[in-house]
Parts: structure tokens; C-alpha cells; sequence
């Protein structure tokens, strides 16, 4: 073939790869879509409606659209006009209809406590005014409806998207001024449950470390045919569920459980002790469950680390310990990360165990994602609760990441 | 070569067992000249490198003593035996650069920076890789990666090096070239090596003496040539380069030479090197290069009819494989020079070799 044939081919063998792979790149995303519309619509859709519902704000503009936007030209200085309560009136009286007075009660009973019973009470009235001037008949009605605050909350909740539930979450909110502040301190309840989730996730993480790093190296030092035995030994609670092996801590731990039974008989204590609904109850009954999502990553990296680089440590004059820590540990280092951030993670996610084995001061952050989405019906509060909660691993995830790096991390 | 008449290494006696019901290494006596190269040879389980790692201290003797510079060192802890070590796949720590790899023995053992800075440079000098001393071992070639696993077996001094066959991981080429390189650092530094093997020709390349393992016993211990030339048993001569078996009784004995009955084909003579009475069955060791093909009659006390079978040309030599005396994979080494006769398959000529040539070993 001469020269100027191979650079004529050559324009036109791209596209002949091309065609020679699609049928194989065709393949392989055949066989990828089905995970990736799982994951899509299961995953990815239900987390990207999570974070929009925490800042979703639909029950004023929806239910009170004329105050809504009456509201938008108030200066807010004073109380509104009487265009304003106008309005208020003719929504409120729709409302009434559409039985949606309840909704706006509830929406403002989360910024103003107390407030429900006032909405429904104005609603009741609305419909029995017929005339201006609304707003003296609405003073007359209750003080409330003359207070600039409630108009300004009225306000700020007329908005469709809202940092109300966010601020929330963190235990912030607007102040009558517009500014972020702190609130009222008998309230504040989300930062001592998140801390509380980081540090309950830690205690897990370290102790689950502790327990497992030598249980690894035994496992992974010992001839197969023992380490097996003891493999399944420790997979074995794997295989059952979190919910019967809760229930076991449950029985175990408990006043008048076989530990305070053993304890007294043992005389190392005089008295039964406290161990379940206490942090201590929920750490251990974690920890337990915790322990192989630690350990298997260790023992897999363990696995493959040779004898002889310890050996070539004490030829060259290192003790047992130095050798062991200085060659044979910083080894292990991408399983120790591995693990521990794999149960770091999971611990932070927590609900059964704590809600079983934990007292009143041990619920975790997933506690409360329950209680509203459950028995509060807040939707809102329980998707920024969630939200904090994920952006919260997310920065975690990033700083490890530039700690430890995640790319040097083995899982087996 | 040995400068005291002291040995440096003495194994007494010394057995090990792992399960307690077989005997890895059986009742091995060896003693190791200052100073000297010595191979462990043998094919795996034959217990050289069992024989290595207790040297190293990684193993205890389930008897006997070992002795290193007059003390024995039987319950020594691995790091106070003072020894290098290269291991089979390197085990340079891969966390560490090479430097760090390096300065790791000395480390240890409380050099001074500045010293420690010296020590490395002159040991990745010694091996040839002085710019290399900031990567990581994973960076470096199967080759380089050996050089550095040298460099820090020899770094802190030691007089004693052992080696778990070094080059088993190199491809031929670079092997070759090792094997002079070791060789020529070890004549520099008049360090005392042992070296384990299951490669024959690198154990005839580098040994100043050769032990042969088989069994958990030393079979031989003896220079490289005579181990070639003068095998002592059927399993030597059988392991170390290429060997032609005959079968057969001892018919006489005469001191230093005797005669082999052949059944069924005849007598042939040979030296005496492990045969017992007149009667005994003994196994002819020959290497191929000593057979000369159509001698004139009258060279050679043996001398008989065989049968060309196969010939395979490999440029120098040809590999002729013939039958004679009922042994039909006789192979004869053909240098491919002036003079040499052209043979075909399945022509019948006459073989000839010197009773010297022919060693009666053991019943194989």
C-alpha cells in the first residue's frame, strides 16, 4: 500500500472504529441502564425531592394568593392597609370553603405557637363580614391581626420557597427584624441532636476500631483453615436482622437482665444498673452491629499485606513493636479508612437501635426525620432535617477525602 | 575466601518440623566459611529455604545448634542477628521511598542523619541507581526495584546476607546480568553470602561452594565444577545440567574401576563412586557432551551400536537422542564444527565414551 492510501484510510478509520465498537459500547450500556434507572428513580429523584421539599413553601401562596400578593407591596413598617385585610378576607373566606384553614393555621402555628386556633377563629368570622372596613373588624376579632409581627411572618410565609425549615434545622430563624438569630434558647433542639449523631457516630467508629483492628490481624494471621471458623463466627449476627439483634440488646441489657444479673452475682456492683435507655446501651448495641462493616475492609487489606515486609523489618534490625508499627500498620491504613468511614456514615443514619436501646437524650437526628415525617406531618422540617444531615456527611466525606483521599481506600 | 579456620556459620545437627510427624529438615551439619558464597540449591520442599529462614531467626530449630561467629544463635531475636536479607518478591515497604527503604536499618539502629544521608547515597551508588533515591517502589521496575531490595540488605554493614531467591521475579535477560552484578559486589565487599536457588545454572554462575537440597538433607556440598563433573549420587547428577541414566547390576569391582552388567545389551566400565558389593544395582551417570558419535575403534573402552532416534539443531550443538543399550532417550551433544559426520534418523551408528566419563551411582 503506498503512502498517500494509509493517509487517505486514515481519515475514515475513526469512524470504522467507531462502527466496530458500537455494538459492544451498545452492549454495555444495555447492561448498565437497568442499575442506573433504578438507582435514578429510586435514589437520586427521592434525595433531589427531599431537598427541594425542605425549602418548599406552597400552604400560604396557594391557600391566601390575593393577601399573597397584597403582601408584596407592603412597606412593612406598619400594619398593612386596608387593601391588605380586603384581601385576607375574600382568601379567608375561599379558604373556609376549601376547608384549607386548617393548612394556613398549621403553616404559621410553626413560626408563631398558639396562632391555629386565631386562623381558625378569623376564618369562622370572615365569612360573616361583608363590608369595609375589614381591617377594624378583623382588630376586633383578635389583637393578633394588629401586631405587625404575625403580618410580617404572614409575609415571609407568603413566599412559594422558604429557609424557614433549614434555619430551622440548625435551631436559627428570622427575627422580627429580618435577621438570622439564634432561637429562643428553651427551643433550641437540632445542634445538640446533631452533635449528639457526630458524637455518638465517633464513639461507635473508635470503639468499633478498637475491637476489630487486632480480631483483622488475628484473622488475617491465621492459617485459613481456623480463620474461617472464626470468619463465620463473626458473620454470623451479619445474617441476622438489626431489628432481632436490637431486640437481644434489649433483653440483655435491661434492669432485671442476665449483665445485672451477672454483675450482682459477680458483686461489682450493688445495685442494678441503668444500661439500657442510656448513651451507654446504644453505643455498645451499635458497636456490635457496627463491628464487621469495620473490620471486613481491614481484614481484606490485612490480607494481602506479605509476612516478609515485617520479616524484612526485623532483619533490618527492628523490633516486633517498631516493625509492626512502622512498616505493617501504615499499610493497613486504606482499610482502617475504609471502615471507618463506611460505620462513621452508617452510624450517622441511625433510627432502631437508639429508639429501642436509647433513652430520651440519645435520639439521633434520624429520630426526629421520623417524628415529623410520621406523627408531625412536617414534611418540610423533616427534608431540611435530612438535608443538614447529608450535606453534613457530604463535608465530612470532603474532608476525609483531603485526609485521607479516598482513591487510596480499599473496601476487599 | 575463607580467611580464619574458624567457620562463620555452623548448623549442628540441626532438624525442623512444622507438624511434628515429618521432618522438613533432617539432621543438617553445615559450616559456612567467612567470607564465602555459598548456594542452597534444591527443588521446592527440599528444605533450603526452611535452612535460610532459621538462619534468619524467622524459624527455630526443633534441635541441634546454629552457631554464628562462635555463639550460638538458636533463641537470638531476628533483629539482633545482625543479617541482611533480600526476599523473594523484595518487600521494600511500600510506603516508603527509596530513600527512606534505605535509611530505614539504619534508622533503627541510631545512625547520625548526616551518616545515615552518606550511607544511603554510597549504597545506591554500590547498586547503580543514584538518582532514583525519591520514588516509591512502586514506581520502579522489577530490576530496579531488586537493586533497591540489595541496596538495603547491605546498607547497615552487615556480615552476613541472606538471600530467598532474588531474581526468581526477573525475566531471563536481566537475571543473567544480576547474577554477574551480585557476584561482583559480593567479591567487593568480601560479605558472606547464602543464597537460595532453584535455578542450577545460577547456582553453578554465582557459588563460591554449592549445597544440594533434597529431602531436607544436603545431598552434596561441593564447588560448582565438581558438582557438575563429580556428582556423588544419582540425584545430583540428575538435578544439576543434563544426564544420561543407565540402568544395570555391578558385575566387578576393581578399585578404581569397575564393570556394569547391562541386562539383555552388555557391559560397560566405569569408575566406582557409591556402589556397594559385586551383585548391587547401581544407576551410570554420563553427561551428553562426553559421548563422542562413530569413534575409531579402539578409542574408547565402551563402545556400542545405537540407533539415531531424533535430532534437534540449536545453532552451536545438536541435541542427537539415539537408544542404546535399551535406553531410548540417550542424548548426545553434537558441537556443529568442521568434521562433523551428518547423521539422519534412524541411522545406526557407534557410540563411545571413557570409563572416567561414567560415574556408578546409586540405584536411582
Amino acid at each position: 500500500m503506498s503512502v498517500s492510501a494509509i493517509s487517505d484510510d486514515r481519515s475514515t478509520l475513526k469512524s470504522r472504529l467507531r462502527r466496530a465498537e458500537r455494538v459492544q459500547r451498545l452492549r454495555a450500556i444495555g447492561l448498565v441502564l437497568p442499575l442506573f434507572l433504578f438507582i435514578l428513580i429510586v435514589f437520586v429523584t427521592p434525595i433531589i425531592i427531599l431537598m427541594t421539599r425542605a425549602v418548599d413553601n406552597p400552604e400560604i401562596a396557594d391557600s391566601l394568593p390575593l393577601t399573597s400578593a397584597a403582601l408584596a407591596n407592603w412597606d412593612r413598617t406598619d400594619i398593612p392597609g386596608e387593601d391588605v385585610f380586603a384581601a385576607f378576607a375574600v382568601d379567608l373566606v375561599a379558604a373556609q370553603k376549601n376547608k384549607a384553614t386548617g393548612l394556613i393555621g398549621k403553616r404559621l402555628n410553626y413560626e408563631m405557637p398558639g396562632t391555629r386556633s386565631k386562623v381558625l377563629q378569623a376564618g369562622r368570622a370572615a365569612e360573616k363580614l361583608t363590608a369595609a372596613p375589614y381591617k377594624e373588624a378583623f382588630l376586633k376579632i383578635d389583637p393578633l391581626w394588629g401586631e405587625i409581627e404575625t403580618w410580617k411572618v404572614l409575609e415571609r410565609a407568603s413566599h412559594r420557597n422558604t429557609s424557614f425549615y433549614l434555619l430551622k434545622a440548625v435551631d436559627l430563624q428570622c427575627s422580627a427584624d429580618d435577621e438570622i438569630v439564634n432561637v429562643a434558647p428553651d427551643q433550641a433542639l437540632f445542634r445538640d441532636v446533631f452533635i449528639r449523631t457526630l458524637g455518638i457516630s465517633t464513639l461507635v467508629t473508635v470503639a468499633t476500631l478498637l475491637l476489630g483492628f487486632p480480631l483483622a490481624y488475628m484473622l488475617a494471621t491465621l492459617p485459613p483453615k481456623h480463620s474461617n471458623i472464626l470468619m463465620i463466627l463473626v458473620l454470623l449476627p451479619f445474617w441476622t436482622s438489626l431489628l432481632v439483634r436490637t431486640t437481644a440488646w434489649v433483653v440483655l441489657l435491661q434492669t432485671e437482665g442476665p449483665i445485672n444479673d451477672l454483675l450482682l452475682f459477680l458483686g461489682l456492683t450493688d445495685e442494678r444498673l441503668q444500661l439500657i435507655f442510656s448513651r451507654f446501651g446504644t453505643v455498645v448495641a451499635m458497636t456490635h452491629i457496627q463491628l464487621p462493616f469495620t473490620l471486613l475492609p481491614i481484614y481484606s487489606v490485612m490480607r494481602t499485606i506479605s509476612p516478609n515486609y515485617v520479616r524484612a523489618a526485623r532483619s533490618l534490625g527492628a523490633g516486633p513493636f517498631h516493625a509492626f508499627w512502622t512498616i505493617y500498620f501504615p499499610q493497613t491504613m486504606p482499610g482502617i479508612a475504609a471502615g471507618c468511614l463506611l460505620t462513621f456514615i452508617l452510624s450517622l443514619g441511625y433510627y432502631i437501635t437508639p429508639a429501642l436501646v436509647g433513652g430520651p437524650t440519645d435520639q439521633m437526628i434520624s429520630y426526629f426525620v421520623a417524628l415529623y415525617t410520621n406523627k408531625e406531618l412536617n414534611w418540610g422540617q423533616a427534608s431540611a432535617l435530612g438535608t443538614i444531615l447529608l450535606m453534613a456527611t457530604l463535608v465530612l466525606y470532603a474532608v476525609y477525602n483531603r485526609l485521607v483521599g479516598i482513591d487510596k481506600m480499599k473496601l476487599g | 575466601m575463607g580467611t580464619t579456620n574458624d567457620p562463620f556459620v555452623t548448623f549442628s545437627d540441626v532438624q525442623k518440623t512444622y507438624d511434628g510427624e515429618t521432618l522438613v529438615v533432617k539432621n543438617l551439619n553445615l559450616r559456612i566459611e567467612q567470607g564465602e558464597f555459598l548456594t542452597l540449591l534444591g527443588p521446592s520442599g527440599s528444605g533450603k529455604t526452611t535452612t535460610l529462614m532459621m538462619l534468619a531467626g524467622f524459624e527455630v530449630p526443633t534441635h541441634g545448634r546454629i552457631e554464628m561467629g562462635g555463639v550460638e544463635i538458636n533463641n537470638v531475636a531476628p533483629h539482633k542477628r545482625n543479617i541482611g536479607m533480600v526476599f523473594q518478591n523484595y518487600a521494600l515497604f511500600p510506603h516508603m521511598t527509596v530513600e527512606e527503604n534505605l535509611a530505614f536499618p539504619l534508622q533503627v539502629r541510631k545512625v547520625a542523619k548526616d551518616e545515615i544521608a552518606k550511607k544511603v547515597q554510597r549504597a545506591l551508588d554500590m547498586v547503580q541507581m543514584p538518582q532514583m533515591s525519591k520514588r516509591r517502589p512502586a514506581q520502579l521496575s522489577g530490576g530496579q526495584q531488586q537493586r533497591v531490595a540489595l541496596a538495603r540488605a547491605l546498607v547497615f554493614d552487615p556480615k552476613l546476607v541472606l538471600m530467598d531467591e532474588p531474581l526468581g521475579a526477573l525475566d531471563k535477560q536481566l537475571r543473567e546480568h544480576m547474577q554477574i552484578e551480585i557476584k561482583h559486589i559480593h567479591e567487593r565487599l568480601g560479605v558472606t553470602v547464602v543464597y537460595v536457588t532453584h535455578d542450577q545454572s545460577e547456582a553453578l554462575t554465582m557459588s563460591d561452594r554449592v549445597a544440594v537440597f533434597n529431602d531436607g538433607i544436603i545431598q552434596q556440598l561441593a564447588k560448582p565444577s565438581d558438582l557438575y563433573e563429580r556428582p556423588e549420587n544419582s540425584f545430583v547428577a540428575q538435578f544439576i545440567g543434563e544426564n544420561n541414566r543407565l540402568s544395570g547390576k555391578v558385575a566387578s569391582v576393581n578399585g578404581k574401576s569397575c564393570g556394569v552388567e547391562i541386562p539383555n545389551f552388555g557391559l560397560v566400565s566405569a569408575i566406582p563412586v557409591s556402589v556397594q558389593s559385586v551383585g548391587s544395582p547401581t544407576t551410570l551417570s554420563l553427561r551428553p557432551e562426553r559421548v563422542r558419535i562413530n569413534p575409531e575403534s579402539g578409542a574408547y573402552a565402551n563402545q556400542f551400536d545405537a540407533e539415531v532416534q531424533e535430532l534437534i539443531y540449536l545453532g552451536d550443538h545438536t541435541r542427537c537422542r539415539v537408544s542404546v543399550l535399551g535406553n531410548s532417550n540417550f542424548i548426545i551433544k553434537v558441537a556443529n564444527a568442521e568434521g562433523v559426520p551428518s547423521l539422519t534418523p534412524g541411522q545406526m551408528v557407534r557410540v563411545g565414551w571413557k570409563p572416567e566419563d561414567c560415574r556408578a551411582l546409586d540405584a536411582y
